[in-house]
């Protein structure tokens, strides 16, 4: 029976969290239709991880371990995702919205004749058939969207769907080689210094903007982001002035974030900035400006002088974690 | 080298997005319509290619009658032709269906040594159709380029993942999609905008590309929207003053978000 097939991402051996939110959601959908979920993991040396991968839901894993798989390149994962699919005959494919998958998705889906539902914060089945909720204008109005009538390759946003792991231990089969021309090849990965935790990727967010009113500033937004185990955002306008790299920026024009959590420090609210980071589950604002945009998406929020608030908010921050 | 920019012509990232009465749209009533601004990083990049190396910059898009402006924009801006395939939107937002006659597009105005494209246009945010466009030309791409080298018959191209850079090497052609931080677009100049006016814009038909628009938007449609809606609207929010004593206002949102929300 056709069912859902996860392609599961892993960097250094290590399978990536996002995956295991896109398999979690994949094993709570098939359970109402009792639909089965199979894996597909590509990679080098990565074997001893496909197993494990039971316990979140998937029934068989297809493993591509190749040498040439080491690195990721389109192409080649695109040419293992398509052998599983011919194994298995899914209605679905389901990726994480990562860099990786976004990447991964157009092509795969090219290449099986299917649409692709990206970034998609909500999905259901219906009828058979997976509709999915996404967030388009970059987050300025939702879409539901299904695949025409044929199966779809989806990828999910990242801290959307909820990681959980169970009992199970997967059936694991070979793919054969891989085959096909991989002409995009990876050279090198160039790490980012200090490997700061990126912002797609985070449960929370701190952000500045122009209100901090200078690049030092930065450090009592670091501060902050450390203590609550945050990555550090920033509006474009901060990014444009060169005080921040743009793989922070928060945005249209940047990354579009659904954290649990996230805190706009001196950020008045563009409305390229809200489309960016309205759908996060909680928002916090600290601006001088009660006039501000912001504080219209804010669940919480402080009028108030940010150099003042945002040092007086650390310390409490720090009690509270020190009674715990 | 003869490049290629795919170009997509999108609201502007100022508008505010309302849903048209059909429930499946926008009402594109007061939008007003622009290059999507990482198609401005793309042609920038296919420019300087040009200054740099020779060759003419071709930018394609697919869409009803007024993306001519946004092609107008990208030829006052530098670019040397233009070709419009216009349709009449069953396709819209359907990444697949795009993808299919950009591609048909490009074998027949073709062929070009490298495709440039914006790593997604700010509309439909499928972040798709350039790779879709390689996958059916059967040619390599590299997505989210910040630093890009051509070198002879191949690119290196830096591209953005989560936390690092990889560096990749394809040979050409392939499509390389921009992100920000590629380059500095120029504005259109004077010169640059007169002298636009005297090209001659190649318009195209979907059927002149062997394709069938209905059956695109049909039983070979990738993805259909079925409902549009807005986000839900936030209300009543708790605003705290913190201008006179920002030390209690502090203690009090710790309180309200340890307590309350339970989000620290």
């Amino acid at each position: 029976m056709a069912g859902i097939l996860v392609f599961i991402e892993q960097r250094n051996g290590s399978v990536r969290k996002a995956s295991l939110e896109a398999l979690s959601e994949a094993r709570r959908l098939a359970a109402g239709p009792g639909l089965p979920v199979s894996a597909v993991l590509v990679g080098h040396g990565i074997g001893a991880k496909a197993a494990e991968l039971g316990s979140y839901g998937a029934g068989k894993v297809f493993l591509a371990d190749e040498e040439r798989l080491g690195r990721y390149s389109a192409e080649g994962y695109t040419a293992a995702v398509r052998a599983a699919v011919e194994k298995c005959g899914p209605v679905a494919v389901f990726m994480a919205a990562t860099a990786l998958g976004r990447d991964l998705s157009g092509r795969v889906a090219a290449r099986l004749g299917w649409g692709c539902l990206a970034d998609v914060v909500g999905v259901q089945i219906e009828g058979g058939a997976v509709v999915a909720t996404r967030p388009v204008y970059s987050g300025k109005a939702l879409a539901a969207a299904d695949g025409a009538g044929k199966p779809v390759v989806v990828t999910l946003r990242p801290n959307v769907f909820p990681a959980e792991a169970g009992e199970g231990k997967a059936e694991v089969e070979a793919l054969p080689q891989v085959g096909g021309d991989i002409r995009a090849v990876v050279k090198e990965i160039l790490a980012k210094e200090g490997a700061e935790l990126d912002v797609a990727e985070a449960d929370v967010i701190v952000s500045g903007g122009r209100g901090i009113k200078g690049p030092e500033n930065f450090a009592l937004i670091r501060e902050l982001a450390k203590l609550l185990g945050a990555a550090v955002g920033a509006s474009r306008a901060v990014v444009d002035a060169g005080w921040i790299d743009h793989a922070h920026q928060v945005g249209q024009t940047g990354k579009v974030v659904s954290p649990s959590l996230y805190i706009a420090c001196g950020i008045s609210g563009a409305i390229q900035h809200l489309a960016g980071m309205s759908s996060s589950k909680l928002i916090v604002a600290i601006n001088k400006d009660p006039e501000a945009p912001i504080f219209k998406v804010a669940d919480y929020g402080i009028v108030g002088d940010l150099f003042q608030v945002v040092p007086a908010f650390v310390d409490e921050v720090r009690k509270l974690k020190a009674e715990a | 080298m003869k490049s290629c920019v795919l170009m997509a012509h999108v609201p502007d990232t100022a508008s505010v997005i309302k849903v048209s009465g059909a429930g499946d749209r926008i009402d594109e009533a007061d939008i007003k319509w622009i290059v999507s601004p990482y198609d401005e990083y793309a042609l920038e990049e296919a420019i300087r290619l040009k200054e740099a190396r020779g060759g003419a910059v071709t930018v394609l898009t697919y869409g009803p009658e007024r993306a001519q402006q946004g092609l107008r924009e990208c030829l006052a801006r530098g670019a040397d032709a233009a070709v419009h395939v216009k349709g009449v939107e069953r396709t819209f937002a359907d990444a697949l269906a795009i993808a299919r006659v950009l591609a048909a597009a490009i074998r027949k105005v073709g062929p070009f040594d490298i495709f440039f494209a914006g790593i997604k246009g700010v509309g439909s945010d499928n972040s798709l159709v350039a790779a879709m466009v390689a996958e059916f030309l059967d040619i390599p791409h590299v997505a989210g380029v910040v630093k890009l080298e051509i070198g002879d018959g191949k690119v290196t191209a830096h591209r953005e993942i989560e936390g690092g850079t990889e560096v990749v090497e394809a040979p050409v052609p392939c499509v390389v999609t921009a992100h920000k931080g590629l380059n500095e677009p120029r504005y259109p100049s004077l010169k640059g905008i007169m002298a636009s006016k005297k090209v001659a814009i190649q318009a195209l038909s979907v059927a002149d590309l062997g394709l069938d628009e209905a059956a695109l938007a049909g039983a070979e449609a990738g993805c259909r929207w079925k409902a549009l809606a807005l986000p839900p609207a936030k209300s009543g929010g708790t605003i705290l003053k913190g201008e006179e004593d920002p030390a209690a206002a502090a203690r009090e949102l710790a309180r309200l978000l340890r307590e309350q929300a339970k989000a620290i």
